[in-house]
């Protein structure tokens, strides 16, 4: 899409060019180095504590000192990537390429780009009226919607550094599947009658942008903007869920936490869905408990479900979704991606047990 | 005299926006009125999908983040 219309452009490279570029390469090299002296770092710090590292307070506090920065690191690396990538997407070219098309096809592609489109949340209600006032179909509308929320690029930059990347790639493809058919099945209701009135009423025809003129600096500058604002707004979540991921490790025994989110217990699936609704945090904060979490014999299912519920489906963003959609189809959307989120959970505790 | 509707819910980034444009018009002495557009009907009936959005003199100029402060000059200047 707009990688066309950059390469055709003669490449300005002038000295400010070559000095951002630079600049990022040299930092890219400083963050592995600074990366792979992490683990003695770490085991430097906590031999200088007067604890004994394998009491429960030495497992706990050697775990916090090894995550803090590695999550911190791992999430700039991949923000900054995320933000770079997204400067080739617009919401206003997302709509375009999914306007007229038909359902199916409409929602692999929707799901694909709801990953990809950087929207701000205070986006979501304009967004999604342009998409369903320029003929996006609604089921095609919420394929996007349900995916850019549940495929989290931080959630998924963390997963890959801390659990695998096995574990990461699963998330995305659940994370997709659930967009896929959620969005498939809502517009299968064909509920479009179950819009907000005006909201139904309202046949805007797209907007005619002037060209961007978009240069790797731009896009660099994009990718730290990200960094800046993504970074600094949740790392005081990532260190609170750090924390709860070490009291994790260093206390909570291994025999109980199997027995109530382990593969045993098939109950543990709904009830990982049910808690995970209503509460709001960000992708940043669970992860490390995720990772703690797992190490101690959860299921994978059930953390994923877990994780998915409360990332994808919060009650800020249903708040916002009011204004465009009626109480019955929030709460249809709501029972649609929590039940697939619970197919995904169950699913995968049976497949890989 | 330039008629310059900022198009936004009203988050953080809208308002510092029609802020960006105001400055920008006060450094080139260009006259401006700057209108800020919240309601959602109205947003989408100028066929953007992502805001801030800047509409110049009628012209959608702009959809999705801050605007950059070279094109500022641009939309104030002809």
């Amino acid at each position: 899409m707009s990688l066309g219309s950059i390469t055709e452009r003669a490449p300005r490279t002038g000295p400010s060019t070559a000095k951002w570029v630079g600049g990022t390469i040299v930092a890219l090299l400083l963050w592995g180095l600074v990366y792979s002296q992490l683990v003695p770092f770490s085991q430097w710090v906590v031999s200088l504590a007067p604890i004994d590292p394998k009491s429960h307070l030495g497992e706990a506090l050697s775990f916090f000192v090894y995550d803090t920065p590695k999550v911190l690191m791992l999430l700039t690396l991949v923000v900054f990537g995320m933000g770079v990538v997204r400067s080739f997407f617009s919401p206003e070219k997302t709509r375009a390429l999914l306007a007229g098309k038909r359902e199916g096809a409409g929602n692999v592609l929707a799901a694909g780009l709801g990953v990809l489109t950087p929207f701000c949340s205070c986006s979501a209600v304009p967004m999604f009226i342009g998409f369903v006032s320029a003929g996006v179909p609604l089921g095609v509308t919420f394929s996007f919607l349900i995916s850019a929320p549940m495929v989290n690029e931080v959630a998924l930059g963390l997963l890959f550094g801390l659990v695998g990347w096995k574990v990461a790639l699963t998330y995305l493809g659940f994370g997709l599947f659930v967009a896929i058919t959620a969005g498939w099945v809502i517009g299968r209701l064909h509920l479009e009658n179950w819009l907000e009135e005006w909201v139904r009423n309202i046949r805007a025809s797209a907007a005619e942008l002037p060209p961007e003129d978009v240069t790797a600096v731009d896009r660099i500058k994009t990718g730290i903007e990200a960094v800046r604002e993504i970074v600094g707004k949740v790392w005081p979540w990532i260190i609170a869920g750090i924390a709860i991921g070490a009291l994790i490790h260093g206390y909570v025994p291994s025999d109980l936490l199997a027995s109530i989110m382990g593969q045993g217990a098939w109950w543990s699936v709904p009830a990982a869905v049910l808690i995970g609704i209503p509460m709001y945090s960000n992708a940043a904060g669970i992860i490390p408990v995720v990772q703690a979490l797992l190490a101690k014999g959860a299921a994978l299912g059930t953390v994923l479900a877990f994780m998915m519920s409360v990332i994808a489906l919060s009650v800020p963003e249903m708040i916002i979704l009011r204004k465009v959609l009626s109480l019955k189809l929030i709460a249809v959307f709501v029972g649609v991606v929590g039940t697939g989120i619970l197919g995904v959970g169950l699913l995968f505790n049976l497949l890989f047990n | 005299m330039k008629d310059v509707k900022v198009l936004g819910p009203g988050c953080k980034r809208c308002v510092a926006t029609a802020e960006m444009v105001q400055a920008e018009a006060d450094r080139l002495g260009v006259p401006v009125t700057i209108e800020k557009v919240t309601d959602y009907a109205a947003i989408a009936g100028y066929g953007i999908a992502s805001t801030p959005g800047v509409v110049v003199d009628g012209k959608v100029v702009h959809a999705g983040g801050l605007p950059k402060p070279e094109h500022l000059a641009t939309w104030l200047g002809a």
